[in-house]
């Protein structure tokens, strides 16, 4: 698996397409810091970027490997080596230099700016890890979407709209459920209906820990008293490692029964 | 035996692709796996090469199960249908991932020479025609010592030279006892090169023999006919 991991990551990190994104957060990085002049301010802005970008870019690079590399895969899969070695390898691959890009293109404007010194680093690195994590959750789900579908657009499509109900719709269902619903309790609804939603469960995740949960209301104060905890930081913290292990098994069990 | 298949099975959706495969396939021989297209013929490589499950059958390679194993895949070379490879990466870069992911010992010197592939080994994959492409498929099938040879659709894309070549090459593994199974819808090359013909029609295996007992049993008057007369009668059978 470990060859393969490495060839995989090799072949993406000498792709146009990773140095694009690694020069997009390197850009952002710079330009927000430099205008905000705020570390805290430019981290808020950040994971607005972040939280939407990193969902879509993921999908849309997951399923887009997987199909470019699908006659190279065939050829591996012909190869004495083990068949979900070869799905993890690519996988990992894609996920890591996805998410070296992001480490990286951020990581360099914020240590030059002086982060290390500042209080906001661990904001920081809260955001990189739950950026992170959206990345390997969002490929590991454009992948089963791939591998589930031969037909290319079906794929593409697939994963778009994966993508637009988890960012876009979700929030909307939610809100309305909310609107729906006030007469009732909802403080249970909303932490489960946040937990499902991977985009959701970080960006409370990063908010809550900016104080600015203030802003929030009276859910939000619901939303500090359990995510503000340790124990709901941990808690959240499983939810996003499961929202990452499910997909992997899911891409294994699929891998194991697929015909090429 | 250096392949044994049993009673195999295979539906993709609504579509049954093989319909009950009884098939031994003996050592030091060349075969052409022949039929129409859709006959099941990359279907039936596929399950040898456990790329396709099968519903139902058995399948053993060199006396070993094919079944949830994927070692015994250290025996057999296979050239697929269509080369297509990561674009970034480079010839001999290809070559050496192969080389890394197999860990065997391999000869390619030989044969990036005699396909005169030289030149291009440092160039990426992406700027290759389509006749370099299936060479350098050609040259990473070759370069280990496998005993067992698959070859689907070999001569694609090759120019007169390369093909030549390509025929000396299996000659030459034949020679030293290997298997080698092919598929090719070029009936001239079929005829020069195999010992066996298998002819499958609509997933089962309609005709098995040497070429000589080919043209005994249609009556045609040469190979391309024969074959060509096998998916007729079957035709006629159908309409009656």
């Amino acid at each position: 698996m470990l060859k393969i991991l490495k060839y995989s990551f090799y072949d993406l990190i000498r792709s146009r397409w990773s140095y694009v994104y690694f020069l997009f957060y390197l850009i952002l990085g710079f330009v927000l810091l430099f205008l905000n002049n705020d570390v805290s301010k430019a981290v808020i802005t950040l994971m607005n970027v972040i939280i939407v970008l990193i969902p879509l870019i993921g999908t849309i690079f997951g399923v887009m490997y997987y199909y470019n590399s699908r006659e190279f895969t065939e050829l591996l899969l012909a190869q004495p080596i083990k068949r979900s070695s070869i799905f993890m390898g690519q996988y990992l691959g894609v996920s890591g230099s996805l998410a070296l890009s992001l480490v990286l293109g951020l990581g360099i404007p914020f240590v030059l700016y002086g982060l290390l010194q500042s209080n906001a680093i661990f904001d920081f690195s809260l955001l990189l890890v739950t950026g992170s994590f959206l990345t390997f959750i969002f490929v590991g789900l454009s992948f089963i979407i791939a591998i589930s579908n031969e037909n290319r657009i079906k794929g593409f499509g697939y994963a778009v709209l994966l993508w637009l109900f988890l960012a876009v719709v979700y929030d909307g269902l939610f809100l309305m459920s909310l609107i729906v619903f006030e007469e009732y309790p909802l403080d249970t609804f909303s932490l489960v209906a946040t937990m499902l939603n991977p985009i959701d469960l970080s960006r409370i995740l990063i908010l809550l820990k900016l104080d600015i949960s203030a802003l929030l209301g009276y859910t939000g104060a619901i939303f500090k008293k359990f995510f503000g905890t340790d124990l709901g930081f941990l808690v959240s913290m499983a939810i996003l490692f499961l929202w990452t292990v499910l997909p992997i098994l899911g891409l294994e069990y699929k891998a194991r029964k697929k015909d090429f | 035996m250096t392949i044994e298949i049993k009673d195999l099975y295979k539906q993709f959706g609504k579509n049954q692709v093989l319909k009950g495969i009884d098939l031994s396939i003996g050592e030091g021989r060349i075969y052409a796996i022949l039929g129409p297209n859709g006959s099941g013929k990359t279907t039936l490589i596929k399950s040898i090469l456990g790329m396709v499950i099968p519903d139902k059958g058995h399948i053993t390679v060199l006396e070993r199960p094919v079944k949830k194993d994927w070692k015994y895949r250290k025996k057999i070379d296979y050239l697929p249908q269509i080369a297509n490879f990561p674009p970034n990466i480079k010839v001999k870069e290809l070559i050496h991932m192969i080389k890394d992911l197999r860990n065997s010992p391999s000869a390619e010197e030989d044969l990036i020479q005699l396909f005169g592939l030289g030149p291009f080994l440092g160039k990426k994959l992406s700027t290759l025609s389509g006749g370099t492409k299936q060479k350098v498929n050609i040259v990473l099938t070759f370069m280990f010592d496998s005993p067992l040879i698959i070859l689907d659709e070999p001569t694609t894309g090759l120019d007169p030279m390369a093909l030549i070549h390509l025929k000396q090459l299996i000659l030459r593994e034949k020679a030293q006892g290997k298997t080698i199974l092919i598929t090719s819808h070029i009936m001239q090359f079929v005829e020069e090169m195999a010992d066996k013909i298998l002819y499958l029609l609509e997933g089962e295996i309609y005709f098995q023999g040497s070429i000589v007992e080919l043209l005994e049993q249609t009556g045609a008057p040469d190979f391309e006919h024969a074959v060509a007369a096998l998916t007729i009668t079957e035709n006629h059978a159908e309409d009656s």
